[in-house]
């Protein structure tokens, strides 16, 4: 599955990324609901953004909340698929399939509105 | 196709035996019919302030204290800590109900500025984490406190309407019977028409003004298949909670006592059957203003303390010290009881909260000081407050609760002049056992006070107006004196009582000197019948005399005779 593929490749990332969490390090979390093809497309648009901002500078985990529905709490996550911005802090949500690179750009503050 | 036959149901007004789950909120619960409808969403709606926070967590924390029923509270605005800490004031231990697994508490949290949206979403998320608090404490209740919050953290409406839509569905296939909050709206029950979405029962709470008095009310507006109340229900928000006030549903079953209670009068005593009220009975003492209704109301009190009974006075008017005093000047002593924690005063101007708040702080403190009498001092004053619908289900509802208690309760009330003395201001009469009433005379340029017995239940009471007297000494009660001229009280009476003794002193002494008269016509007939006897004495002793000399004449006579013959004829008898 490219949804799982997606996700094994940027756990490699994590790993092969520099050490040092500096304020340039991008900690991204992907809330899904199982692999819905709005999960699947957020997915594939988060990882595209990324590769193209952010390159070697962030590390995307994604949670499935059908398999870990307590950890919806922490991150107060209502809808899906959310993406959160752990680090660099402070902490940002950007709702849906992100869809629109623009708006998730602003969204994460790599854009000025 | 669910929905089209409970639609059905209702229109043909047949009652499908619609299972209810039960609130445990007094009186609630009998206004409904049994609670509020099983596995299916309810809608509380009313404006900020009004209550359904709390309706909502009662449902839960009753369900699980009453029903063994556990439940999961969805918060979009309060955090656990708050609302912990909030109801904490009501005996709720959410924190302990937590702990042993019973209660999920869910904060949502939603933060506009942090969110951005784009492209599809739906509020899968949501319903994740309420099922997995449902399923970690196996919850049959759930109350969402209030969903509307959605509609300030996401831009879409209708996706918005359409998963909230989906949300009602989703808790009715879970088998949840929920409890939905909704923030009043200008035009509609709530900001966002959620009332479009839920069918089955919706209520209103509200919180009105009246005159600078807030009260509480609640309206059942829909309830299908149910047959509901539609009038407005008052509602308390107590110390321990929610409490509706459905007079008519009242189950009247309290015990009742046959013991008497001493009203402290030993003559009002008498004319209520000779021994008082019954104990738990209610008692009105209505009057215009003067005539000593809280004078009669310290007297109930003393008597009580004077048992070594607990009593309460509870005072619309007067500050507990102004009341001691007064009470002082006229020879009832109310120190003494309150110095042994037998009396306790609560004082208290009407004006200073709403009805319901007036009568849960006097609930909770009957419930404190478990009293065997209660005096409240005036009730005609809450008519300020509230209209005297209200004021008469308020005490119709703090009557049936010192029955069940078997309190008694004195109720003094302030009748004005002009108006009829027999109509209650509160019109709550009905609601009383025994009702005495005070009343002015007025006559000869005074005033004075007379008292009689209007009804008293179940016992044969004196139907005479007797003067009620105020004095140092206490209260004590006279005959009055009802003459051609009417009754007379007071001073009028007094000169009555001093004519007729005046009178009944002639009345005697006349009837002393008839009585002396005849003891001496008496003794002048026996002087005269003496005299006779006397004189006829002497005439006899005269008579016999004479009678005597002639007998002793006569005897002379006839011996001189037979002496002469007896000479003559010797001589013969010799030859």
């Amino acid at each position: 599955m490219a949804f799982n593929e997606g996700l094994e490749s940027a756990a490699g990332e994590e790993v092969s990324g520099e050490e040092v969490l500096s304020d340039d390090f991008w900690e991204l979390r992907l809330y899904v609901a199982g692999q819905t093809p709005n999960s699947v497309k957020a997915f594939a648009n988060l990882k595209r953004i990324c590769e193209q901002e952010l390159k070697n500078r962030y590390v995307i985990k994604v949670i499935d909340l059908l398999e870990n529905p307590q950890l919806a709490k922490g991150d107060q996550i209502i809808a899906v698929p959310t993406l959160v911005r752990k680090l660099p802090v402070p902490v940002k949500k950007i709702v849906g399939t992100l869809q629109d690179s623009e708006r998730v750009l602003v969204g994460l503050d790599l854009r000025r509105q | 196709m669910d929905n089209r036959l409970s639609k059905k149901s209702a229109g043909g007004g047949v009652n499908f035996a619609l299972k209810k789950s039960k609130t445990g909120i007094p009186g609630f619960d009998e206004i409904t019919a049994g609670g509020l409808p099983l596995c299916r969403p309810t809608l509380v709606c009313g404006s900020a302030g009004s209550g359904k926070t709390l309706f909502a967590l009662e449902f839960l924390v009753n369900g699980i204290l009453k029903f063994d029923e556990p439940g999961v509270f969805v918060s979009f605005e309060e955090n656990e800590a708050e609302l912990i800490e909030n109801v904490a004031s009501l005996g709720w231990d959410l924190k302990g109900l937590t702990e042993q697994g019973k209660l999920f508490i869910d904060h949502v949290h939603i933060e506009r500025s942090e969110i951005e949206e784009t492209g599809e979403f739906n509020l899968e998320g949501l319903f994740i984490r309420i099922e997995a608090a449902a399923r970690a404490v196996g919850a049959r209740r759930i109350g969402i406190d209030s969903i509307e919050a959605l509609f300030s953290g996401f831009s879409s409406d209708s996706l918005l309407r359409a998963e909230i839509r989906r949300l009602f569905r989703w808790l009715k296939a879970k088998n949840l019977t929920a409890v939905i909050t909704g923030e009043k709206g200008n035009q509609m029950l709530t900001r966002h028409g959620l009332e479009e979405y839920i069918s089955d029962c919706v209520l209103f709470l509200d919180n009105r003004m009246q005159g600078q008095v807030a009260t509480r009310r609640m309206r059942i507006i829909k309830y299908r298949g149910t047959s509901h109340g539609t009038n407005e229900y008052p509602f308390l928000l107590t110390e321990r909670g929610f409490s509706v006030v459905p007079i008519t549903a009242l189950a009247m079953d309290y015990e009742v006592s046959t013991q008497r209670v001493s009203t402290g009068v030993e003559r009002l005593d008498t004319m209520l059957g000779g021994s008082g009220c019954y104990r738990g009975s209610s008692v009105l003492v209505s009057g215009t203003a003067g005539t000593g209704k809280s004078s009669l109301g310290a007297c109930f009190v003393s008597a009580a303390c004077g048992r070594g009974e607990q009593a309460i006075y509870f005072s619309f008017e007067e500050a507990p010290k102004q009341i001691i005093r007064n009470m002082g000047s006229i020879g009832i002593d109310l120190q003494t009881p309150v110095d042994q924690g037998l009396l306790t005063f609560h004082s208290v101007r009407v004006t200073s909260f709403g009805l319901e708040m007036h009568l849960a702080g006097m609930l909770r403190m009957i419930d404190e000081v478990k009293p065997a009498v209660v005096v409240i001092d005036p009730i005609s004053n809450l008519n300020s407050v509230a209209v005297l619908e209200d004021v008469k289900e308020m005490l119709a509802r703090i009557i049936d609760y010192m029955k069940m208690q078997g309190i008694t309760a004195v109720f003094t009330d302030l009748s004005h002049t002009g108006s009829s003395l027999e109509a209650t201001e509160a019109g709550i009469s009905s609601l009383m056992d025994t009702w005495i009433l005070l009343r002015d005379i007025e006559l000869n340029g005074e005033r004075n006070r007379g008292m009689y017995v209007l009804k008293s239940r179940g016992m044969s009471h004196s139907n005479q107006i007797r003067e009620f007297i105020i004095s140092r000494e206490g209260i004590s009660l006279k005959d009055v004196y009802i003459g051609p001229g009417g009754v007379l009280t007071g001073t009028a009476r007094v000169v009555q009582e001093a004519a007729e003794t005046e009178e009944q002193i002639l009345r005697q002494r006349k009837a002393d000197s008839m009585r002396q008269e005849l003891k001496r016509r008496e003794k002048a007939l026996q002087m005269r019948i003496q005299e006779l006897q006397d004189a006829f004495a002497a005439e006899k002793e005269e008579i016999e005399q004479e009678l005597a000399e002639t007998q002793a004449k006569e005897k002379n006579l006839a011996y001189n005779k037979s002496a002469l013959a007896a000479m003559r004829g010797r001589d013969k008898e010799e030859r």
